[in-house]
């Protein structure tokens, strides 16, 4: 039977095809969109570690206090060196890392070769373990190198091919700001995006192929490898420098930890509100305890990562999925209603409503398969011209892939399933009787 | 004609005529706000930046192996190295004049602070965005010096961004002067930065400079800028570059030769090295371009559909009373009798379509506004779009009227 009603949906569509193109145009276009739109958003609003997110912290101190005018807001955006290295010393998370933003030159040994700029990131040595860093060769560094400052790094696969070319490199020495590190480790392809563990300095997005070095905090520390991202000061350093930094309470490091169990995110909340008790004791605060604890995805929601355009773009293509939608409606009505002389005859003959439920559910569907068809094409399309709407560091994360093209004939099919819904029970209503008296 | 038969014909009709009305508010409430969207992004890309930005490079590099410490040698050493650049820079052929300058209006990179009117930063409290460089800043940007003076060479301090010295002169943009000085006495008087204990004195007001920042953060301090006599010394320096009228595209060639020339140890790639400011203002406002774009598309489709949708169901209501249409022609109504039948039905289907569509289209508004950065939406764009909406209704709904006022009057005497 369903043979014969691919026939009939076919005919139908065939005797009136301005109708059915509009139709097909309209589904294409509105599914289009709104996939195209959904694979930005998706893209930009995924979860960067998902097997891990819930696990992982950031902790928010106020070591600014209340403004000027009273007031007691969110504590700033990340920690100033002092409050850093107080966390770290006392260690009570099972994983931890102080993070701050690098741009050192990496200078490839041979005479002739110029300098590699590179981004990268000064942490502890738990830093890997905790995020799940994926390594091609060796590994991260030791907390005893944390604190011996040892000169290691760990570079990223792209450094290791323009400098050594490639392969394992552990052991060799690489020269970083004039200064030689021996490589301890390689990694693997890892560029999450949200860059969820340094979303102040990034936005939460950056093109290219990662961090390219991490070196040991404190190494970095001491030999002034000075912070390249934000920088953020409620009182002036009062010395100079990178020590004047150091000294200040500016906010410039991230901070992850790692807390299994809701029992340890409990007792490391009580550990930061009684470390903000101390500093008031010591002297240091004269405020009460004004501290936040997010996990990851918490913190790229509380941080706006995703941006806002993406999420009144998919919105709109939303809502112009739904006029067509309700387009579609109109013109499946007119289209079925048209042929009330013939549901009369099939009905007469002996055919049941269920009959022509099924007849006419084909005949949407096939326009709905026919919209998500163009769709796909659409939607392909949409994503590949991205770039030309949206900046580089956000336009690479819309990708196609089998899941976004099932999505999008799915979702083409379904709604013009669900489109077809109202016009197939006005058409099974259609009256046989009255039909054959007035034709 | 009475508006009567019109009505009780569109009783018979229910579910085609909520469609359309449902389908043209909808999208008149999308299509007022995706429209004030762009409008709203048409008017951030215009916004003047208050420098002349033709003719005008920027060069951005960092030395290698250079000192990176805060001590007195390594800043001179830095700044030697610097001087050797401003030099190479105005050495060479189209060049009209060249600053030392850490970053442009929306290129990106900045740096602010406070000023206000004593040390302690009681009373008035003004955020401002510093643009460091040095005497030639002002002219080589192109900037509108409406009172006072420039600074002079032996005014021109250097030192590392952290550095804690104050600046003891500086120029400040109109806004900065008039939050200060309300009175608009502000040339010649003292303020203080950020706290720090000594004085600077305003010894010129610019007509306008636009931060360089377009992130939305900056957006209550837009054009709150102060230059400062300072030429910075860090491992990045950057230079400001006019050239002359037509010689752009040369000077930008020669300027990272001439550089790499004097001095090869440096990094210069093509991402941020030299650029034209017009490269500066494309890549800072891309993402506004494309949600303008990206609206746009969006409000053609929705319009083209929506218009489709009414040619498809009048066409289809055209044929259901085609023998109606005909008896009507055969009691004697005029050809223009039916084509206005049809043209005032739809003004009615329309107008009911764009009454429930402005709430739709302030409604959306209201969300937006409580949910993402979004302004109120005004009145003139509502109106606009209900007359966008009933002109793109009788436009849908000529061609199938008609067709209807063709039809013969014989057809009435035909049988069904």
């Amino acid at each position: 039977m369903f043979g014969y009603y691919l026939e009939l949906a076919l005919r139908s569509l065939k005797r009136s095809p301005g109708l059915t193109v509009l139709m097909v145009l309209a589904i294409g276009f509105g599914v289009a969109a709104s996939m195209t739109t959904y694979a930005v958003f998706r893209g930009v609003s995924g979860d960067p570690i998902p097997w891990k997110s819930s696990r992982l912290f950031v902790p928010r101190i106020d070591m600014w206090g209340p403004s000027d005018s009273g007031h007691v807001g969110e504590p700033p955006d990340a920690l100033d060196y002092t409050d850093a290295m107080a966390l770290m010393r006392d260690h009570r998370a099972k994983l931890q890392s102080a993070i701050y933003l690098i741009a050192p030159s990496v200078i490839p040994s041979g005479a002739g070769r110029s300098p590699i700029p590179v981004d990268g990131y000064a942490v502890y040595g738990e830093f890997f373990p905790m995020l799940d860093v994926p390594f091609l060769y060796g590994s991260g560094w030791s907390a005893d190198d944390d604190a011996h400052q040892a000169a290691v790094a760990v570079i990223g696969d792209k450094l290791n091919q323009q400098v050594f070319g490639g392969g394992n490199s552990v052991g060799k020495t690489i020269d970083i700001e004039g200064k030689d590190y021996r490589v301890i480790g390689v990694l693997a392809d890892w560029n999450p995006q949200p860059i969820f563990y340094d979303v102040l300095d990034t936005g939460g997005y950056g093109g290219g192929d990662g961090p390219g070095v991490f070196v040991p905090f404190q190494r970095a520390v001491a030999v002034n490898m000075s912070n390249s991202g934000v920088n953020l000061c409620r009182v002036e350093p009062t010395e100079s420098g990178f020590v004047g930094l150091q000294h200040s309470n500016c906010i410039w490091i991230a901070y992850m930890a790692e807390l299994d169990g809701a029992g340890a995110v409990q007792s490391y909340r009580q550990y930061l509100d009684d470390y903000a008790r101390e500093q008031r004791t010591a002297g240091r605060f004269s405020w009460s305890p004004n501290n936040r604890l997010f996990d990851v995805p918490a913190y790229l929601e509380h941080e706006h990562v995703v941006p806002s355009d993406t999420k009144v773009s998919l919105l709109v293509a939303l809502g112009l999925l739904i006029v067509c939608l309700v387009n579609t409606v109109g013109l499946l009505l007119a289209k079925f209603l048209r042929r009330s002389g013939e549901i009369g005859v099939r009905r007469a003959l002996g055919a049941s409503r269920r009959a022509i439920y099924a007849q006419f559910l084909t005949e949407a569907g096939m326009i709905g398969a026919g919209g998500g068809v163009l769709g796909l094409l659409l939607t392909g399309l949409g994503v590949l011209g991205v770039g030309v709407v949206l900046p580089a560091r956000l336009a690479h994360l819309a990708r196609i892939d089998p899941s976004l093209l099932m999505l999008t004939v799915l979702v083409a099919v379904v709604a013009t399933l669900l489109a077809g819904i109202y016009p197939t029970f006005r058409a099974s209503r259609v009256q046989p009787a009255w039909q054959l008296k007035t034709n | 004609m009475t508006v009567h038969p019109i009505l009780a014909a569109l009783r018979r009709h229910k579910a085609g005529v909520v469609l359309i009305v449902l389908q043209i508010a909808l999208t008149l409430a999308i299509v007022c706000n995706a429209v004030f969207i762009i409008g709203q992004r048409i008017e951030r890309l215009n916004r003047p930046t208050g420098i002349d930005e033709s003719n005008l490079v920027r060069a951005a590099q960092a030395w290698v192996g250079a000192p990176s410490g805060d001590d007195a040698a390594s800043v001179e050493k830095l700044d030697e190295l610097q001087r050797a650049d401003l030099a190479t820079l105005r050495g060479l052929p189209g060049v009209q004049e060249v600053a030392a300058s850490e970053s442009l209006p929306i290129q990106g990179m900045i740096w602010s602070g406070d000023v206000s009117l004593t040390p302690d930063q009681k009373g008035i409290d003004v955020q401002a965005a510093y643009y460091y460089g040095d005497e030639h800043l002002r002219s080589t940007l192109g900037v509108h010096l409406i009172a006072g003076r420039d600074f002079n060479a032996g005014e021109i301090l250097h030192r590392t961004i952290r550095g804690t010295e104050a600046s003891p002169v500086i120029i400040v943009s109109k806004p900065v002067a008039d939050k200060l000085f309300p009175k608009g006495d502000a040339l010649g008087k003292t303020v203080y930065q950020d706290g720090k204990a000594q004085p600077s004195t305003i010894v010129g007001i610019v007509e306008q400079l636009q931060t360089p920042t377009t992130d939305s953060w900056g957006n209550p301090f837009a054009y709150n800028s102060i230059l400062e006599p300072v030429r910075l010394d860090g491992v990045m320096a950057s230079y400001a570059v006019r050239t002359l009228p037509g010689r752009e595209q040369d000077v930008m060639h020669e300027a990272r030769k001439a550089l790499f020339a004097a001095n090869p140890k440096r990094i210069m790639p093509d991402s941020w090295g030299v650029q034209s400011f017009s490269d500066i203002r494309t890549k800072a406002y891309r993402a506004d371009r494309g949600m303008a774009i990206l609206m746009g598309v969006v409000c053609l489709i929705l319009l083209g559909v929506t218009a489709a949708g009414i040619v498809g169901l009048t066409s289809f209501w055209v044929g259901q009373r085609h023998r109606q249409i005909g008896v009507r022609r055969a009691l004697g109504a005029r050809r223009i009798d039916i084509l206005h039948y049809f043209q005032i039905e739809n003004l009615l289907i329309a107008g009911v379509g764009v009454v429930l569509g402005v709430l739709l289209a302030v409604g959306l508004n209201l969300w937006l506004m409580t949910h993402y950065e979004m302004e109120r939406l005004p009145v003139l764009y509502v109106l606009t779009g209900v007359l966008a909406m009933l002109a793109i209704g009788q436009g849908a709904v000529f061609v199938p009227a008609r067709r209807a006022s063709n039809v013969p009057p014989v057809v009435a005497t035909r049988a069904a």
